[in-house]
């Protein structure tokens, strides 16, 4: 019962938040809108028992993603009125994008109400009182080893290329010399002086 | 909880269990509202001792009703949203703040199976609820609409951003030892840490400089002083709360301290023992676990005291070299030598 109502809830809101975050006016407001679709999502996630899933889901994309999206959409100085402009145009590539994910999930749906794929080799069935993490670890660091570190290589490779593509050495900066700075006392910039009457200071 | 109402006053399983979580949430939070409202007061007094002044000191014996005349006083304000502002934003942003600050309480275990939700992810849910804080700061500084509320929002948002990552490389290290996400498990890991009869992860060496990188990051992520550069008074007003006034600006103020009460709390359960007695001796086992916590918890309450009473803020350059430059690789090593060791200890030479 209190499951039924906590679903219908979450995918109400999911569903709800996901049409805001595309008609939302104001781009910071489609973000919210955006976070609280990930929140809900989260929520689904504990319901179906993925507790692992649906925190990692809360800390990647709520508390990292979205926070630099927003950090980005907040520095934007968004001109609504091209904002709008551009809508009849980009219409038609977006309705065609929406037919081909609404065709796609109808046949996923078919596929699998028609029963599940017969692979090769399968993961292996868990026991029930394994929680997430133990069952998710003990796969991902033996069966799918080389596939995980494969996909920890590729996302290093994005890393260093992004910084790789942006990064300039500008002529005439000034870096810090942070060990200069620590090592620096106030002897070595102030001097206690007594000077004779009549007479100033030298610097 | 929920076996009471269910045997004694009779109610199906889940009226028992609603019934229960909602007594559970107000055994936690109203004694909670308390705590903070005195911690300020203990706060105010310890810095003004460290400053060689008297602290509050005329509401009530000692000044110990300060924090409530504040609250009052607080309450009795008017609620003043700029004319420019975005409004429900506005006075979402606090609302966040304060309820991201109490919801982590829910895993936190104040004594032997004594806490609200015993769940196995119950880390990673204090890491998730933390990530979510930084929305209450970054949503007051866009809200706002003026300027030194919007620097303090961006400052914020690149702080927390930046030190969350070396504190999920710190508990990684913590989470290795103890082998288990499940808060409950992880006090009950440190039971006789090393064989030498001292509860807690922190007397380890190998953990005990992750633990004072935690305390570091923790003040950095609560924006304590000296990492309170979103609230900078000489360059940024108040900050992300400069156009909040009333009951909106109050409930701020009582997030962060709930904010930093947690951190402490976190501090002591995950590297000092939580709710065992720091030696593991059988006669301190009769004072009950709670106590201990609670002993705990004021020590480094007292500690980030004495920090935001004796350490100069830093500048912003600094705060992100620490975080990027020294705490993200060196907690990044102590992940590789931390389950290099335990391979080890554990599991026995791969060779």
């Amino acid at each position: 019962m209190i499951q039924a109502i906590a679903f219908y809830l979450f995918a109400a809101v999911v569903l709800l938040s996901a049409a805001l975050t595309i008609t939302a006016r104001n781009p910071v407001h489609a973000v919210l809108w955006l976070i609280l679709a990930f929140f809900n999502a989260a929520g689904l996630m504990v319901l179906v028992g993925a507790e692992f899933i649906a925190m990692l889901l809360v800390i990647v994309y709520v508390g990292a993603v979205a926070v630099l999206f927003l950090f980005v959409v907040m520095m934007m100085d968004v001109d609504f009125a091209q904002l709008r402009a551009g809508f009849a145009r980009y219409a038609v590539i977006g309705l065609a994008f929406a037919v081909a994910l609404a065709a796609e999930i109808m046949i996923g749906v078919g596929a699998y109400s028609a029963g599940a794929i017969q692979l090769a080799r399968r993961a292996a069935p868990v026991a029930e009182n394994v929680p997430n993490i133990v069952a998710l670890g003990s796969l991902l660091y033996t069966r799918y080893l080389f596939v995980f570190e494969g996909a920890g290589l590729v996302l290093l490779v994005a890393m260093i290329g992004a910084i790789v593509l942006t990064h300039r050495e500008r002529a005439g900066t000034r870096p810090q010399n942070v060990t200069r700075q620590v090592m620096r006392r106030p002897g070595d910039a102030t001097r206690n002086v007594k000077p004779a009457v009549g007479q100033g200071v030298e610097l | 909880m929920t076996d009471f109402f269910q045997t004694t006053v009779g109610l199906p399983f889940g009226w028992a269990w609603f019934v229960a979580t909602i007594v559970g949430i107000l055994v936690i939070a109203l004694p909670l509202m308390l705590a903070v409202a005195m911690i300020i007061y203990a706060d105010r007094k310890i810095w003004a001792a460290m400053a060689l002044r008297r602290g509050p000191n005329v509401v009530g014996p000692f000044g110990l009703l300060q924090s409530f005349a504040d609250g009052l006083k607080v309450f009795l304000q008017e609620t003043i949203v700029p004319a420019a502002a975005n409004k429900g934003l506005f006075l979402l942003a606090p609302i966040i703040t304060f309820t991201v600050a109490l919801i982590v309480w829910a895993v936190v275990p104040f004594s032997p199976g004594v806490l609200l939700s015993n769940i196995n992810v119950g880390l990673l849910y204090v890491l998730a609820a933390s990530s979510l804080g930084v929305y209450g700061i970054i949503l007051a500084g866009w809200a706002s609409n003026s300027k030194y509320p919007f620097y303090s929002a961006i400052r914020a948002a690149a702080q927390m951003v930046s030190y969350e990552v070396a504190l999920g490389f710190i508990l990684i290290c913590m989470v290795m030892w103890a082998g288990s996400f499940n808060l409950t498990t992880i006090v009950e890991a440190q039971r006789n840490t090393l064989g030498i009869h001292i509860n807690g992860f922190g007397i380890n060496p190998l953990l005990f400089p992750m633990s004072i990188m935690f305390l570091i990051s923790g003040m950095a992520e609560t924006g304590r002083a000296p990492f309170d550069l979103t609230e900078a008074e000489s360059e940024l007003v108040a900050g992300y709360q400069t156009e909040y006034s009333s009951m909106s600006f109050a409930l701020y103020w009582l997030g962060e301290y709930a904010n930093v009460i947690l951190m402490c709390a976190l501090n002591a359960t995950l590297f000092w023992g939580g709710y065992l007695p720091p030696i593991d001796w059988a006669p301190l086992y009769a004072v009950p676990g709670i106590l201990w916590l609670f002993a705990k918890i004021l020590f480094f309450f007292f500690v980030f005291s004495w920090v935001k009473a004796t350490v100069p803020r830093y500048r912003y350059d600094q705060l992100m070299r620490l975080g990027w430059k020294v705490f993200l690789p060196v907690s990044l090593f102590w992940v590789f030598l931390v389950s290099t060791v335990l391979m080890f200890y554990r599991v026995g030479s791969p060779l």
